[in-house]
């Protein structure tokens, strides 16, 4: 992909709560970038940013949430300079956002199609109401509704989970927007029906050619969606790169250990699981050095003073991790230990 | 690992929850638990797997009567502990001490104005099983350390402690009265990815060392497949298979237990977009209103008319390995 072919552009973006304890800084210096009709994997912990991260494209941050540097480039416009007018504008017509629980996520009181065609209406004043009702029963056809013309006027509470999520995602979709922020949109589903939406998101993105940020947990949802993964940890991206890089050549030691601690169902079964010791930093007084460090298995002394830099890794797979330096100066002797770290 | 005693053996047991009817005086029942029927052998893990609303965490609790039953009979260790034709219901004090529980929600389930030593302590009082002030301590400290604690949280509240450790004080708690049989559901479904192999791996290591046995309730299948010597797999308050966990992920027979496992993404991108999918039409039925005949023939693939009428029992298709479904009868 080349340089003017990006969607989005994320740099240096930092994002501060400012609590009575102190600034909490959920997300510190990420920059990614992602490219017209491509799915990018967010993953990480809770508490490593990655919802905050995405709020903050969309405008959604609040209080006492506040960027505090770096800047959000979409199509080359600074989101982060648009008043609140142009957000409006911006918001649901070329970003939109699906959302873990879809029952908080609807109103109750209105029914499923005024929800959608408020949408429609809000960002075209010019639709008629039924031009944009007929546009509303489209999209619930669209996302698999059975019945479309029916379910257009019920509320609510009449669908199931799975299908409030559909109708969720007709809703981000039917502005046709470029980008689709998608926030946990499985995590509350049972897995056949967390199946069937993944089906209908990977379907969806080849017909409309959208853009999906998909943040998430699971690791197993992530090899099946996305092209690119960047992996948080306490506020930073830790690694990033091709889906392949990131589940067949992991090379920082959190990917690696996510990816060790996972059971899989289709491999024979090991013996016992190899956990990642220890517990998620406290971003109010969080470590000198990496943040990592303190859990870290190839900890060194390096590792508790200073933040590690970003390695290259060819094909837009990098890694911060101080390993991969000490690799290139000392020669093998590290080498060697990394093998073994990852042999472990 | 299980010397094939049966520790708890479970007999048609029924759980129904009455709701109100949509007219006045119109009483309708949620079945919840329908006539489930397996053993639990001594010094396994028996896994219970199934979508939410499927009856596992009502099972879970039923099972150690913190639900009454609605009928059927449990045997625990050879007594009978409920018995609903022979009019069974023992005093389940004496038994709390055997079976426990930990929750899945570890923030809502320990009481927010209780120390951790209060919390562990409790049961010791309420089961007199220490004398004296100076043994109490001893052995709260000494349950603490065992589930990876410091002594010196026994003086702090739940909420300063992070959810993986909240689940530590659960388990501590449910091993306070020294039990022999532990229902543990969805233990570490609230708990992030990283935290949720630590616990894993204290379960295992608890199991060997104290020769507990587990009734283990989660969805998520992968972390049941990996603790589990056996899982049983329900739909809609029914057990519809049930067999050695590495035989069930190899080769289900039931169309549902096939179609869940097809739907569990696998954290490899190769493999897991080369997968074949069943996909399951629709969404699980209303225990209000479960369909006639087998539960699963409005979403099954294979459904025939019989499967619409006649219900499946559960039946041993290969030694050790049950499932009730019509199709296997051939």
């Amino acid at each position: 992909m080349e340089e003017n072919r990006k969607l989005l552009e994320v740099k240096d973006l930092k994002v501060s709560f400012f609590t009575p304890a102190g600034e909490v800084k959920a997300v510190n210096g990420i920059s990614y970038s992602l490219g017209y009709n491509e799915v990018m994997g967010i993953v990480g912990e809770s508490g490593s940013g990655k919802s905050v991260e995405a709020y903050s494209i969309i405008g959604l941050l609040q209080s006492p949430g506040k960027v505090t540097g770096g800047s959000i480039l979409f199509e080359g416009e600074n989101v982060l300079e648009y008043d609140a007018e142009k957000m409006r504008q911006f918001r649901g017509n070329k970003v939109s956002m699906i959302f873990q629980n879809p029952m908080t996520c609807l109103n109750p009181v209105y029914t499923i199609g005024n929800q959608l065609m408020e949408a429609l209406t809000c960002h075209d004043k010019s639709i008629s109401k039924e031009q944009a009702k007929a546009r509303a029963i489209q999209m619930l056809e669209l996302v698999g509704i059975n019945n479309a013309a029916k379910r257009v006027d019920q509320y609510p509470h009449e669908f199931s989970g799975g299908m409030r999520q559909r109708a969720m995602i007709a809703m981000a979709l039917i502005c046709e927007p470029k980008l689709l922020i998608a926030d946990e949109p499985t995590t509350a589903l049972d897995v056949t029906i967390q199946a069937q939406i993944l089906e209908l998101m990977k379907d969806l993105q080849k017909k409309e050619n959208t853009s999906i940020i998909f943040i998430t947990h699971n690791l197993g949802v992530v090899a099946e969606i996305c092209d690119r993964v960047s992996v948080m940890y306490a506020g930073h991206i830790v690694e990033q790169g091709l889906v392949q890089d990131i589940f067949y050549r992991p090379q920082h030691p959190y990917t690696k250990g996510l990816i060790a601690s996972t059971p899989r169902l289709d491999e024979e079964d090991q013996e016992r699981l190899v956990p990642i010791e220890g517990t998620p930093i406290d971003l109010l007084n969080p470590p000198k050095g990496c943040n990592f460090g303190p859990r870290c298995k190839n900890c060194m002394k390096i590792c508790l003073r200073e933040k590690p830099p970003y390695a290259d890794l060819g094909e837009g797979h990098i890694s911060a991790c101080w390993l991969h330096f000490m690799k290139q100066k000392s020669g093998k002797t590290a080498l060697a230990g990394k093998e073994n770290a990852a042999n472990e | 690992m299980s010397d094939q005693r049966v520790l708890l053996q479970i007999e048609n047991l029924k759980k129904y929850f009455p709701v109100k009817g949509d007219r006045m005086f119109e009483k309708k029942y949620v079945q919840a638990v329908e006539s489930v029927s397996f053993s639990i052998y001594r010094g396994e893990t028996l896994g219970i797997v199934g979508e939410s609303g499927c009856g596992k965490t009502t099972l879970g609790r039923t099972i150690i009567r913190l639900y009454e039953p609605t009928s059927g009979r449990i045997v625990y260790d050879g007594t009978p502990i409920y018995d609903s034709e022979q009019k069974i219901a023992v005093n389940m004090l004496p038994y709390r001490r055997k079976m426990q529980i930990i929750f899945q929600d570890p923030s809502a389930s320990l009481d927010p104005r209780m120390t951790v030593g209060e919390i562990v302590g409790e049961a010791l009082d309420i089961h007199g099983l220490c004398q004296g002030k100076t043994e109490r301590r001893d052995r709260i400290n000494s349950l603490l350390d065992e589930v990876g604690l410091n002594t010196e949280h026994a003086n702090r509240f739940p909420h300063e402690f992070s959810g993986g450790q909240q689940q530590r004080v659960g388990i501590a708690r449910a091993l306070a009265v020294e039990p022999e049989f532990i229902v543990c559901d969805e233990p570490i479904s609230a708990l992030d990815v990283s935290i949720q192999s630590q616990v894993v791996n204290m379960l295992e290591d608890l199991q060997n060392e104290k020769h507990l046995t587990y009734l283990f309730i989660a969805h998520d299948i992968s972390v049941v497949r990996h603790i589990s010597n056996r899982i049983g797999v329900m739909y809609l308050g029914q057990m519809v298979e049930l067999a050695e966990s590495y035989e069930l992920c190899s080769h289900p027979v039931h169309p549902y237990t096939q179609s869940l496992l097809s739907a569990v993404p696998i954290p490899d991108p190769d493999v897991t977009r080369e997968r074949q999918r069943i996909l399951l039409e629709g969404e699980i039925p209303s225990p209000l209103n479960p369909p006639s005949g087998c539960r699963f023939h409005t979403r099954c693939p294979y459904a025939t008319d019989r499967c619409r009428q006649e219900q499946p029992i559960l039946k041993e298709q290969s030694p050790g390995h049950f499932a009730a479904c019509h199709l296997l009868d051939k």
